[in-house]
């Protein structure tokens, strides 16, 4: 876990000071709302539909045990005992009192966490892959690189009013577990066949009204130039990116419509200039910084285990439950003897990626004890130990069973993805929690929702597609008919290494027939399924067409 | 005559403004020094210097610097305008006169300048400000002095955090 240094954290108390005085002027009237807007948003601070809601960033998702305290203290007191988890690296707290937030970023700061460019049209949090540190398949850790980035973009004077929010998301293995193809910037770390340490380099992706998946412009860039191509890219999106309309303002929209190869030639003719101009080097983080951020992370003292735990073994054979949990939320290590635990915040019945201030403190406890003070925010809204000895899987488990955490479904029909909705969010045309509740009951029973298999079901309350509804393996969308909520489907989609953009099914159904349509798009896929086909595998052997024919021949 | 905050010696102070601010619809009057659009920059520059006048050029946000580069040692004044507070285009341009162009003279931002958006100008470039907040210096000195470190190199070049840790670890 990288350890804020004195200069890291003089620059969180210098803006939570600045916050202070910006909050202190707002509560004695001496802004109004409309001038006061631009500053608490450039802090993560949103007025919702019934009171302010505070974004906190959750940088590239890793979080120790003192963190997390913090997190459930501040939700316990300042909120309603609750925080939410989004698919970015952020933990969003609603029913905040305007007063009490210079008092909560102090809170935050003290712990090395903030909400800086949580919001506004800047670079944001970056995402990482959350397993970093902990998989086999990664050729470095990306939160080295995540953590170089975010201190270069953090109150970056020249790309702090872009025409929209810019997104990036580090992934290092060739399963990406960050949906890098839907990010303003994704970077892969991978090695060329010199064997050099370099980035895949994806640009222009981003759901909302006008999906794309982001295309690669450079195949590898050294880590050494990180910094000075990012510049280049962002030079060329802040002068040339449309600001005519918020709708087309994303960078994906400039890349779409100049084309890939286009936009990459720009980039590199910037990049090019920056570099014989010396402008390069004076961006570009020296090695020597890079090893320091590096040493900052620390390493983990992992202990000598055999690779097979006799306890975990015995304990998986007296216990299917908890063997079921092993087949669905316990991942193999890179270290023999430990093993990676995905904590599922998706409990049927459970809003997706809520977690309570007692649940926080729980999963503190957890990390503290059995993950090396480690856990970690997993993009689809779920959280993750991720350095768990096998001996003490047993233990882990029977505790989040305790707190209610021990749901054994990551990656299946009711790990689903849902944003907020109309029941919180100004923008919703719909409600996408209680879809969620719906299709979650319908596979409630473990044993149905193993015999489904994997199945990716995402869902957006609007077009902005906070719940990625377009690369779910069932993506839904909700819209507004003339005052009544209606919800569109679309099959196919994924956003991990696999990416695609997902399929409309047909008209879109009114809410209590989301859950029964799910149902029979299920039955379909197990008609039809072949051996070791996934959902999202058999439709894109067989098409849209049986789907289809299955939820219409219903409705009449 | 208008004022405006500069910069001097990296601590802001009112100056009176010497540049008459001269819209396209008008005339250019007779004498003293003004401040035109690149259009009319084009057309008139060259017999306005040739009258020994100093002569400043407004760029919109959507006016490239590159057309300007090659007139730049004529020049003693680049307005860069902000047509809204939110729009950073400008930010781009300045970095590019000051670092790709080697422009020396006076960076002025006009426009929608508020004092919040002042720090990340003066690490871009700019040494001029015409505020649109009715913001003064007193407000400025406060307001760039808030933040006492940066993480990035930028045109001011202030000392990043990973330069002052360097050479912390190798004093140490």
């Amino acid at each position: 876990m990288y350890r804020y240094d004195a200069l890291d954290a003089e620059m969180l108390a210098d803006r939570t000071a600045e916050f202070r005085t910006q909050v202190g002027r707002r509560v004695a009237g001496e802004l109004t709302e409309e001038q006061f807007k631009p500053l608490r948003l450039m802090n993560g601070l949103y007025l919702q539909l019934h009171a302010y809601m505070l974004r906190i960033a959750i940088p590239y998702g890793t979080l120790t045990s003192r963190k997390l305290h913090r997190l459930a203290h501040i939700s316990r007191v300042y909120s309603r005992g609750y925080g939410h988890f989004t698919t970015r690296c952020n933990l969003q707290l609603h029913w905040i009192k305007l007063k009490d937030t210079p008092d909560i970023l102090d809170l935050l700061a003290e712990v090395g966490l903030h909400s800086i460019q949580t919001s506004g049209n800047c670079i944001r949090n970056i995402t990482a892959d959350p397993y970093a540190g902990a998989n086999a398949e990664e050729v470095d850790d990306p939160r080295v690189w995540s953590e170089t980035i975010r201190q270069w973009s953090t109150f970056h004077p020249e790309f702090s009013f872009l025409p929209r929010k810019f997104k990036i998301a580090v992934g290092a293995a060739p399963d990406d577990r960050t949906a890098a193809r839907i990010y303003d910037i994704g970077l892969k770390l991978r090695r060329n066949r010199e064997g050099q340490l370099g980035f895949e380099v994806m640009v222009g992706g981003g759901l909302g009204r006008t999906p794309y998946l982001a295309p690669t412009i450079r195949e590898f860039l050294p880590t050494k130039d990180l910094l000075s191509y990012l510049a280049a890219i962002l030079r060329v999106y802040n002068r040339y990116g449309r600001r005519d309309n918020i709708w087309k303002a994303r960078i994906k929209i400039l890349v779409a419509s100049l084309g890939a190869e286009q936009f990459a030639r720009q980039v590199e003719a910037e990049w090019k200039t920056m570099t014989q101009s010396g402008e390069a080097a004076r961006i570009d983080a020296p090695e020597a910084e890079v090893a320091r951020i590096r040493r900052a992370f620390g390493t983990t003292p992992f202990k000598d285990l055999p690779a097979v735990s006799e306890a975990f073994e015995a304990a998986k054979a007296a216990d299917p439950a908890f063997a079921r949990f092993v087949r669905h939320n316990v991942l193999p290590h890179k270290v023999p003897g430990y093993a990676i635990v995905t904590i599922s915040l998706k409990a049927p019945g459970e809003v997706p990626g809520d977690c309570s201030s007692d649940q926080m403190d729980a999963i503190a406890d957890l990390a503290e004890r059995y993950s090396f003070d480690e856990a970690r925010n997993h993009f689809e809204q779920n959280l993750v130990l991720p350095h768990v000895a096998l001996d003490d899987l047993p233990a882990v488990y029977a505790e989040l069973e305790r707190i209610g955490l021990a749901t054994p479904n990551i990656g299946l029909a009711t790990d689903i993805i849902a944003c907020p909705g109309l029941d919180y969010c100004t923008l919703a045309n719909a409600r996408a929690i209680p879809i969620a509740q719906d299709i979650a009951r319908r596979f409630a029973d473990p044993a149905v929702a193993e015999e489904v298999g994997e199945l990716r079901i995402k869902i957006s309350g609007c077009i902005n597609a906070c719940g990625q509804h377009h690369v779910g393996h069932i993506g839904i969308l909700g819209v507004d008919k003339k005052g009544e909520e209606f919800y569109q489907l679309t099959l196919g989609g994924s956003g991990l290494e696999d990416a695609r953009l997902g399929e409309i099914l047909g008209p879109a159904l009114p809410g209590p027939r989301v859950a029964e349509a799910v149902d029979v798009l299920v039955d379909t896929y197990m008609k039809e399924r072949a051996e070791g086909e996934r959902f999202v595998d058999t439709f894109r052997r067989i098409g849209l067409a049986p789907f289809k024919a299955a939820v219409y021949a219903e409705a009449h | 005559m208008q004022k405006l905050i500069k910069l001097d010696q990296g601590r802001p102070a009112w100056v009176e403004d010497s540049f008459l601010d001269v819209p396209d619809e008008e005339p250019t009057p007779g004498q003293g020094d003004v401040l035109v659009s690149f259009a009319r920059f084009q057309e008139e520059g060259e017999a306005l210097a040739a009258a020994g006048r100093k002569v400043g050029v407004r760029l919109k946000a959507d006016e490239p610097v590159e057309a300007l580069a090659p007139f730049l040692d004529r020049v003693a004044v680049v307005a860069l305008a902000f047509p809204k507070f939110r729009d950073g285009r400008q930010y781009s341009q300045a970095v590019l006169l000051r670092d790709r162009y080697g422009y020396t003279g006076e960076l002025r931002a006009v426009g929608d300048v508020l004092l919040e958006q002042g720090r990340f100008m003066v690490r871009c470039g700019f040494d001029a400000f015409v505020p649109a907040d009715g913001t003064a210096p007193d407000d400025w000195v406060g307001a760039l002095a808030r933040y006492r470190y940066v993480y990035q190199t930028a045109v001011d070049r202030r000392e990043p955090n990973f330069a002052l840790r360097l050479r912390a670890a190798e004093g140490a």
